[in-house]
């Protein structure tokens, strides 16, 4: 049953173990990855520090620790399965210790049965022919010595207790049952037979037997239970043991799941911390301080953290060390256990079988004694003699193995001794010494005759053995004397103290019986007893052999040492057995043994012969356990440091990492600041350069000077580009949203490039398609950053040859390209089909652009804007330049990144143009693009959304281009080119002043088309021709000439305005070419490209004599004075000198100056109706600053105007304004971006510098009065 | 003719060195340029109204350092109102003094300010004096018949 038991829960744990095992395996492999994963990450970041080699160095770490794991874990289970086995080893041997008691036992049992058994037939074959009563009566007497059924019973017993183990061990149990069953049998035989012979005496019998049955009944059940109480004992403390174990595993795979679960939570915890940490970074230098001690916050409570998991793996170790020593407490407690209880059942045993078998000895002693009370003294005449005795007490030896010789001595009365010597015919002899009693080495003869007593004691019949000791009075012996005399007293078997025997130089006792001639009754006094004695019966035991044949008889007698002592005396003990020398071997058990005399007390003192061998399974449980608990330790701290390694890694990346952003905005703030501060300067000797080339200089010193000049703008241009990136970088740049004219951009532009184009004679033309509508809202600045930087380029990498060709289109024109409506995409579509001839602005080859419109996400994918009033816009900027190398393409919006080193060498710049205009398209939501092929050209494309603007948002410098628009609106135009795609680009111009335009593609289909259409109606409204360089040559151009010439006589009534007037379109054209074409009268003007708005109206009206009435061109730039003159200024300033300062600087250019000393005068003052034209304002005034005033001040005119909306206040009222906006301009000593922005937030205008310089002043001022 | 050609030379010395040793600056000249005939008078006057401006300013920055607890931020107004007017009339070291005090106004250095004090009253007087040496040049010049010269 247990031993079952046992193997279901060893088979439960190694499952549950194997279990366990693969989890944690798993859990492992898990770990490592996500460490895997951990290190990639980490390695990316550090990659640029080629650290590869960690990479494979922890990779191969992991390996092996993985190995190591594997390994370490399949030992443990191996170490589990032993201590099992271990264990079950302990419960087997115990079996067998169990299995040899019984088997003992058994033996015994046999032995005395066979005793019985022996004696009975002895018994029967020596009175055979004697009387039947007798022997019956002897059989009667001798009944409670041991009956068959008394054995059967026990037998039974025993059998009983052998079929529990049957169940477990078939086979054993079935040979040993075998062995029972047969003498059982042959004992059933036998009691038949006794029956059949005591047939009538059977119901006695079975009733004297009955005390000793119940007695030795008791004593085998007490055998029973005690056994059973063992092995109840040894399985109880082997379950809660098992147990014991259960729970430890139980606790080791709690505790590794929760060491498992703990780091996860804890850094779980961590990146939760950081991911917070991360969001509230910060951008100013406070704030890094603050996340800086943040940081150092965490990094000391993941330091604290390390020393608490530090503080766990110490008292981890220690309780793993608790916990084996525990171990091994407990399971060395439970082997010395074992032991003790194992020599405790092992003495018990022996005590019980020597005092049984002694017992038995006695008893058969004592039966001797009635045989002789029955044939000696109850027959006239004795049937005994010494013949007989000796022949019987030889023959029955064997019943008595343990005596050395039996005695009879007859009780002789001081008056019957001479009569009792006659009859013998020897004297009574005395003992010679009187302590040492019995048997002296003598003859008999040469002993004395006993001096006279009262009574004597003389052997009358002995066995062979002790035949020397007849004649000799047992009353002359001390010991002797006490022995008899206690004996006949008592009635029973008494003992003498031991001593040594003769002959035999053994420890002996001798146990004597009184025989009595009458029956006795069993409670008769002892007085009556001594009368009824008659003699004596003694027999000698010798006690060393005794034990050693006991000893004999049991198993495993080598293993324990037995000494037995006579503890009468208890301050002396006579040792009676045992061998002399007797190494203490701890354990000592003493047994108490009962020799059936109650003055004589025996005990019995068991050890093992062996010290006890080391605890193994103890000490190997352990010693696992530690080892277990050590690799453990070691495992958790290995990962412990590697953990905080990390940490300190990560925190120290962390630090590097916010140095290097505090570095690099450090960087950007400080080229920002370089950058302005090297602007002003700049600007004061670009100022400088401007006023000396207008003074009086010679050739060279105004080379000189320009070249200067040039050469400060271009500083000034890179600085601006500098800053510019640095304000992207650095994240400071904001997009305006302000309404603006696109088409006036392009044309500021390409004005801009004009004299470049001209100089490299390439043809330069702007196209915007007519989808686009006139104004839109953006950030006009940064929109002409971006063409300018793209057409610069394109005009840096073209030469000599070709066009420059910038067209804006909406993003949806381009979606389908079969559906195009454009002229000019249509052109540019069908280009490819015509290859020979390339149908380009110039006739070069250009580049496919649609293929970089492909790359362009948002104009592929369907998605279209989802507000109304938002268009993106998709602007080309195409050229015949070099284009740009394959392998440079990739990295051509990089910062400073030029195609190849030589670039810059040879045209000049810094790479950084691509860059910002690349960051300023992404900050107008669009995407830049290019192709390009070397030898080609190049084609940038980029999107960008815009807000479509209102045409009446725009300020009033377009009127003055409005107005010329509508005199040349409904007139018609012809235009000669043979290219398609640069005719339309005449014509796009043409429309923006409202002239309706056909297009001739030569000279000699405009012949034609004006010849058939020469009736006056139409030549009449014809009001121009225009033909482009390309394809004019004079003879057709004369024919025109001629035919233009023929109206004019039909028409000489008519004013000449009227006839169309020819104008020649030209890319480049020496003056002398352009005053011989106009001294021809051939053309009427000359038009340089890039055509452009302002040079159309300004050409067409010098030809059509149309602008007479228009106002004088603005020749140069109003000075201040003009500026400034009867303007009425406020000066607002607390300080007494600087207003003064301000007041006469601005009176100098003729201003009219008021000077108020505070923000809330200047209110006062500034509270419309007013007739101020300007205010400037200073930022810093105690009580209400500039800043305040100025919001105030604007919140003011909000109000009025929107009474004047409204129409509460009429306009007329307040001098006929409108629209109340005065210009404040803020003073300022330091000028700082931020002041700036802040400047205009509160709604100023402009800031100047104080104290004033009259550039900037000018610049400042002409904003606003030179329009007005 | 001689006393004038000697008195010039002397105020066109003494100019030059005012502006060598960091006394004044271009603000000064522009200060200069500002003055013409519909404003003869004007530099005179803006520099008198520095001299009482500053004078003002001083007595009120050393009582307001006086105080038991230092109002800074009244400190710092003065100091600015001072550098205001310093700049305007191009006193330079003036100026840069009062750069000076408003960086130790920030870090509320009392011992600091005291000393920035006594050396803005040390330049404030140097100023002065110089530029009323300057004046009286001038007027000597005047008086003398002759025309201040241009330094322009």
């Amino acid at each position: 049953m247990t031993f079952s038991g046992l193997s279901v829960v060893t088979l439960n744990l190694s499952r549950l173990i194997l279990r366990t095992c693969r989890w944690v395996l798993a859990k492992m492999s898990l770990n490592c990855k996500h460490s895997g994963s951990n290190n990639g990450i980490l390695l990316t970041s550090s990659k640029l520090k080629k650290a590869k080699e960690p990479l494979h160095g922890s990779n191969r770490v992991w390996k092996w620790r993985r190995l190591f794991l594997f390994l370490w874990l399949l030992g443990s289970m191996i170490v589990f399965f032993w201590i099992f086995s271990g264990l079950n080893d302990g419960a087997l041997r115990r079996k067998d210790v169990t299995l040899d008691l019984c088997q003992d036992r058994d033996r015994i049992l046999l032995e005395h049965f066979n005793v019985t058994k022996d004696q009975l037939q002895d018994l029967a074959s020596s009175f055979y022919d004697s009387d039947q009563i007798t022997s019956l009566k002897c059989t009667k007497k001798s009944g409670y010595e041991m009956s068959p059924s008394n054995i059967a019973c026990a037998l039974k017993v025993l059998c009983s207790e052998k079929h529990e183990f049957a169940n477990h061990h078939g086979m054993v149990a079935e040979s040993v049952e075998f062995q029972y069953q047969y003498p059982v049998r042959d004992e059933n035989v036998l009691q038949n037979h006794d029956q059949t012979l005591l047939s009538d005496k059977s119901l006695s019998v079975s009733s004297d037997s009955k005390p000793s049955i119940s007695s030795n009944d008791q004593n085998c059940e007490e055998n029973v239970l005690k056994t059973r109480a063992l092995g109840g004992s040894a399985k109880e403390q082997r379950d809660s043991f098992s147990f014991c174990l259960v729970k430890a595993c139980w606790w080791a795979v709690l505790g590794i799941i929760i060491s498992c679960i703990m780091p996860c939570l804890i850094k779980k915890f961590r990146e939760n911390k950081k991911l917070k940490l991360f969001e509230q970074q910060p951008h100013t230098q406070q704030q890094l301080l603050q996340q800086q001690k943040q940081e150092q916050h965490a990094q000391r409570s993941s330091r604290s953290a390390g020393k608490w998991r530090m503080k766990l793996l110490i008292m981890f170790v220690i309780s793993g060390i608790l916990g084996s020593i525990w171990l091994f407490w407990h399971i060395n407690e439970g082997i010395v256990f074992k032991r003790k209880e194992t020599l405790t059942s092992m003495c018990d045993e022996r005590a019980r079988m020597l005092q049984d078998q002694f017992n038995v000895s006695m008893n058969h002693v004592h039966a001797l004694a009635i045989l002789v009370s029955t044939f000696h003294h109850g027959k006239q005449p004795t049937a005994i003699d010494q013949k007989t005795f000796g022949e019987y007490t030889k023959r029955t030896a064997f019943e008595r193995p343990l005596t050395t010789g039996v005695a009879y001595a007859l009780r002789v009365l001081q008056s019957e001794r001479e009569q009792f010597e006659k009859e013998h015919g020897w004297t009574i002899k005395k003992m010679v010494t009187e302590d040492q009693s019995l048997i002296q080495d003598c003859d008999p003869e040469h002993l004395n005759p006993s001096p006279p007593q009262d009574e004597y004691a003389p052997v009358i019949f002995s066995q062979e053995t002790v035949s020397h000791i007849v004649s000799i009075d047992m009353m002359s012996g001390k010991e002797d004397r006490e022995n008899i005399l206690r004996a006949r007293a008592s009635g029973k078997g008494v003992l003498t103290t031991p001593f040594n025997l003769l002959k035999l130089n053994h420890l002996g006792v001798v146990l004597t019986f009184a025989v009595y001639d009458t029956h006795l009754a069993l409670d008769a006094t002892p007085e009556q007893r001594i009368n009824a004695t008659v003699g004596y019966l003694g027999a000698s035991y010798d006690v060393p052999s005794l034990v050693e044949k006991l000893l004999h008889q049991l198993a495993s007698k080598q293993t324990i040492v037995v000494h037995v002592y006579d503890t009468t005396n208890k301050t002396k003990p006579i040792k009676m057995y045992g061998p002399k020398n007797v190494t203490d071997t701890g354990l000592l058990h003493i047994s108490n043994l009962d020799f059936g005399d109650p003055a004589r007390k025996h005990e019995m003192q068991c050890r093992f012969k062996q010290k006890p061998p080391p605890p193994w399974t103890a000490i190997t449980a352990s010693v696992g356990v530690l080892v277990i608990t050590f690799l453990l330790g070691h495992i958790f701290y290995v990962a412990i440091n590697r953990i905080a390694k990390v940490e300190r890694d990560y925190v120290k990346m962390m630090e590097l990492k916010h140095r290097a952003e505090a570095a690099d905005v450090a960087k950007s703030q400080f080229l920002a600041t370089v950058s302005h501060e090297i602007r002003t300067p700049m600007n004061g000797v670009l100022g400088m350069l401007q006023m000396l080339m207008d003074t009086d200089l010679d050739a060279n010193q105004l080379d000189y000077a320009q070249t200067a000049h040039a050469s400060g703008k271009d500083l000034v241009s890179l600085i601006n580009e500098v800053l510019d990136q640095a304000k992207i970088e650095s994240g400071r740049l904001e997009l305006e949203a302000v309404p603006f004219d696109l088409r006036a951009v392009l044309d500021n532009v390409l004005s801009l490039f004009s004299n470049k184009s001209h100089a490299k004679g390439i043809e330069l033309a702007v196209y915007v398609s007519d989808q686009i509508p006139s104004v839109v809202v953006g950030d006009p600045g940064r929109f002409r950053q971006i063409i300018t930087n793209l057409v610069g380029n394109s005009i840096k990498f073209t030469n000599d040859k070709g066009h420059i060709f910038v067209s804006v289109h909406l993003a949806d024109e381009v979606r389908l390209p079969l559906d195009v409506r454009d002229e000019v995409l249509r052109q540019s579509l069908v280009q490819d089909l015509l290859k020979n001839s390339y149908n380009t602005l110039s006739g070069f080859p250009v580049v496919d652009r649609w293929k970089s419109w492909k790359n362009f996400k948002k104009i592929s994918g369907t998605d279209s804007l989802e507000e109304t009033e938002m268009i993106k816009l998709l602007v080309t900027v195409e050229d015949t330049g070099v284009g740009i190398p394959l392998d440079a393409q990739a990295r051509i919006f990089m910062p400073f990144m030029q195609a190849d080193s030589s670039t810059s060498r040879n045209y000049g710049g810094t790479g950084i143009g691509l860059s910002i205009s690349k960051r300023l398209v992404d900050l107008m939501g669009g995407e830049i693009g290019f192709v390009s092929e070397p030898g080609t050209g190049s084609s940038f494309s980029f999107t960008a959304v815009l807000r479509i603007g209102e045409t009446s948002s725009l300020d009033t410098k377009q009127h003055h281009y409005d107005l010329s628009v509508s005199e040349f609106q409904g007139m018609k135009a012809l235009v000669v080119d043979d290219k398609i795609i640069r005719a339309e680009v005449t014509r796009y111009h043409l429309q923006r002043l409202g002239i309706t335009t056909d297009i001739a593609l030569s000279m000699d289909s405009a012949f034609t088309c004006l010849s058939s259409n020469s009736n006056a109606s139409l030549s009449s409204q014809l009001a121009m021709v225009l033909v482009d360089k390309d394809v004019w040559d004079m003879d057709t151009s004369l024919k025109v000439h001629r035919l233009l010439k023929e109206f004019r006589p039909n028409g000489r009534t008519e004013v000449p305005d009227s006839l169309p007037k020819i104008f020649l379109l030209a890319t480049s054209i020496t003056q002398t070419e352009r005053i011989e074409l106009k001294s021809t009268g051939l053309v009427d003007d000359v038009l340089m490209k890039p055509l452009r708005l302002s040079v159309l109206i300004f050409c067409f009206q010098e030809v059509l004599r149309i602008g007479k009435k228009r106002q004088p061109i603005r020749g140069k730039p109003s000075t201040l004075g003009t500026l400034l003159r009867n303007k009425r200024i406020l000066v607002v300033d607390d300080n007494l000198v600087n207003r003064r300062v301000a007041e006469g600087a601005l009176k100098k250019y003729g201003a009219i100056v008021t000077c108020v000393d505070s923000g809330k005068a200047a209110l006062e003052r500034l509270k419309p109706p007013h007739d101020f034209d300007a205010c400037f304002m200073d930022l810093q005034m105690p009580e209400m600053d500039g800043f305040e005033a100025t919001r105030k001040i604007r919140s003011l005119e909000r109000k009025f105007n929107e009474r004047i909306e409204s129409g509460e206040a009429s306009i007329e009222m307040f001098s006929n304004v409108a629209h109340w906006h005065t210009p404040i301009l803020a003073m300022t000593a330091d000028v700082i971006q931020a002041n700036n922005e802040e400047c205009m937030k509160c709604g100023m205008d402009d800031y100047v510098s104080k104290p004033f310089e009259e550039e900037q002043l000018y610049s400042a001022v002409a904003r606003f009065f030179e329009s007005g | 003719m001689d006393v004038v050609s000697q008195l010039q030379r002397q105020f066109v010395d003494f100019t030059t060195s005012l502006y060598h040793e960091g006394f004044l600056d271009d603000q000064f000249t522009q200060l200069q340029k500002l003055q013409d005939e519909s404003n003869p008078e004007f530099v005179a006057e803006v520099v008198s109204l520095f001299f009482e401006d500053s004078e003002n300013l001083l007595n009120n920055l050393a009582n307001a350092l006086q105080q038991q607890i230092v109002d800074y931020k009244q400190v710092d107004a003065h100091v600015h109102q001072f550098k205001g007017s310093s700049s305007s009339i191009g006193a330079q070291r003036v100026k840069n003094v009062c750069a000076a005090f408003r960086n130790l106004c920030e870090g509320k250095n009392l011992d600091g300010c005291i000393r920035c004090l006594q050396q803005l009253k040390l330049e404030y007087s140097l100023v002065k004096s110089k530029l009323e040496t300057l004046f009286r040049l001038e007027q000597q010049i005047l008086a003398a018949g002759g025309t201040v010269p241009s330094m322009a």
